[in-house]
């Protein structure tokens, strides 16, 4: 118990002592995180509405790959994508590996298919004669679109909150093709697995401490947005 | 109708859903301003054709003209599309307040501001939901749900509006009041309506022209009176509350179209004799019918006249049946009088009358039946 108190204590220090390392951990834990979450959104929202909206032959294996791909081990996102940006690999001319931007890729890799598949609840779950009514108020095809994803906007943040909590948290891939570099592509996940495998638990302890802070004020400002959008 | 002045007319329109024909209609043609009610029995293709015709589900045979230009499929339909405005059973509003509800459509057509707010302010007070404005939707109830969707479609001024068994959610005060704000409101802004409905009073009340559909097909077309009093067929005559159905041959042709007709199958009851042998007077009769075909009467129960006693006073020309009240069952505002006269026939007659004559079972009376009350269709 001793410990996880000193770890803790350690946190704040290191927080409020405005330790550099730290402070340059956390936000590039924050840009990498958002970006693939971002990314995934554009994806996945699209993708998920194009399901829930289509009906086409082999649409049902499709649902269930995406349903099945919510629940993807970080680590095979992470073996692929090593292979595919290796220097011998289909992608190894762009010399991506280890860099934040192969962090990148392999994050939105695992966070599309969870975006996805919320979309696709979400969409799906609106009165099947909605888009008609919509249709009959004169509406564009998109015009349709845009206003079934305002009226599934609550359930839309949900999968904005999984697919940050997703890859926040996400370690295996971050390792395999970010590398844990200091500096560049060194992470809270990874950096929290190095201090451990060190026995700096302490450190550890405080980087899981900040991490959890960070998560709890992402999803604290979206919960914020979304349950001000609920009319009284 | 003329086709030359149909606001909407379909021509030789069929859709298909999962490879059925769920829809056939030769043709329908709807004049500007016009009330036209379709009704019939669930699955009878009425709101498939509602969403024909709103252009949001194209035909797959035949087409659909707008002031006699085809419709084209697909994106090209948005100038159609937004001359209507359909309305559903279930009010369909969306998760923000009522006052952007009825915004909505506006909004697609990007209407300048002052214009959209002086608009919706307009359609809220038409359907007297001014004060509702600014709740959410999520907290009206069944009634004010409904007026808002139906204030959301009359927001955008249509040409042609859409109505989807409107009233059918809602409790009888709710859809009373409604009904008569919406008849109102198209009486005053002469908005050539198509509604679908199961209810014939309804259908009375709104339409100019009733069309009765079943199983995709149109099975008649015509003035409420028409379609009421002059059943096409014997599905038509039991769907708009034809009671009566007698068998009966005609024997003899008269003026104008009216007949004798001889009454058939009936069986003598305690004391009356069969009424085989009874001639009546009618009125009226489908095409192609002609003495010694046979046929159905149709008696709407509400023209049927009971009076007390073996002998009626019935002036001269009318048709008297003599019978014996089998049952009395109330029926909304009327009482339902069974009368066994050999054949069965149903008087609907008001309390009043119903005491005046002590209509009850086992009673003995005499059922009068003007002749141009009756009407006589094909069998079958």
């Amino acid at each position: 118990m001793e410990l996880i108190w000193q770890g803790i204590r350690e946190a704040f220090g290191l927080i409020f002592g405005f330790d550099a390392e730290i402070w340059r951990i956390s936000l590039l834990s924050l840009r990498i995180s958002g970006t693939a979450t971002f990314i995934s959104l554009l994806l996945g929202v699209s993708a998920g509405t194009a399901l829930a909206l289509t009906r086409f032959p082999g649409r049902r294996v499709l649902v269930s790959l995406v349903n099945t791909g919510m629940g993807l081990p970080p680590v095979v996102v992470g073996l692929f994508v090593s292979i595919f940006l290796w220097r011998n690999g289909p992608l190894g001319a762009l010399g991506l590996l280890y860099t934040p931007t192969a962090m990148i890729i392999a994050q939105s890799v695992i966070a599309t298919p969870i975006v996805t598949g919320i979309s696709l609840a979400a969409v799906q779950q609106l009165p099947p004669k909605l888009r008609l009514q919509i249709l009959a108020l004169g509406a564009t095809r998109w015009q349709m679109v845009r206003l079934l994803l305002r009226e599934a906007r609550l359930p839309l943040l949900a999968a904005v909150m999984a697919g940050f909590g997703g890859v926040i948290s996400e370690v295996g891939a971050s390792i395999m093709v970010g590398g844990n570099i200091k500096g560049s592509t060194r992470v809270l996940t990874t950096a929290t697995v190095m201090e451990t495998g060190r026995g700096n638990f302490d450190v550890a302890i405080a980087l899981s401490v900040i991490l959890l802070l960070l998560t709890f004020a992402v999803n604290y400002l979206l919960t914020r947005i979304q349950q001000a959008e609920r009319p009284r | 109708m003329s086709t030359g002045v149909a606001i909407l007319e379909v021509r030789d329109f069929r859709i298909r859903r999962g490879g059925a024909e769920v829809l056939n209609l030769p043709s329908i043609a709807v004049a500007p301003g016009e009330t036209l009610a379709l009704i019939g029995p669930n699955g009878a293709g009425k709101s498939t054709l509602l969403l024909g015709l709103s252009g949001i589900e194209p035909p797959s045979a035949g087409e659909l003209l707008f002031r006699g230009a085809r419709v084209p499929a697909g994106a090209a339909a948005l100038d159609y599309r937004r001359r209507v405005a359909m309305v559903f059973q279930e009010p369909l509003l969306f998760d923000t307040t009522v006052f952007e509800n009825v915004a909505t459509g506006l909004r697609l057509r990007r209407f300048p501001k002052e214009e959209l707010g002086r608009r919706v302010a307009e359609s809220l007070e038409r359907f007297r939901i001014g004060h509702l404005a600014g709740r959410s939707a999520r907290t009206l109830s069944g009634g004010e749900a409904q007026r808002a969707s139906i204030a959301r479609a009359m927001a955008v001024a249509p040409e042609i509006l859409l109505l989807d068994e409107p009233f059918a959610a809602l409790d009888p005060p709710a859809r009373e009041a409604l009904l008569e704000d919406l008849a109102h409101t198209l009486h005053e802004t002469g908005t050539t309506t198509v509604f679908a409905t199961h209810d014939r009073a309804e259908a009375q009340r709104l339409a100019d022209r009733v069309a009765v559909l079943d199983c995709g097909r149109l099975r008649q077309i015509g003035t409420a009176e028409e379609v009421l009093r002059r059943p096409a067929d014997s599905f038509v005559a039991s769907f708009v509350g034809v009671e009566n159905l007698l068998p009966v041959t005609l024997t003899a042709a008269g003026e104008g179209g009216a007949f004798i007709g001889r009454l058939e199958g009936g069986k003598s009851v305690a004391g009356i004799a069969a009424p085989d042998c009874a001639l009546l007077a009618v009125g009226g009769a489908a095409p192609g019918m002609r003495v010694g075909s046979e046929g159905l009467i149709c008696v709407r129960p509400e023209d049927v006249v009971v009076a007390a006693g073996g002998t009626g006073a019935a002036p001269d020309g009318e048709n008297r049946l003599q019978g014996l009240v089998a049952a009395v069952v109330p029926q909304g505002p009327f009482l339902k009088v069974s009368i066994d006269c050999g054949l069965r026939v149903v008087a609907a007659v008001s309390g009043h009358v119903a005491r005046a004559h002590a209509l009850e079972p086992g009673s003995a009376v005499t059922v009068v039946l003007r002749p141009a009350d009756l009407y006589v269709i094909p069998r079958g």
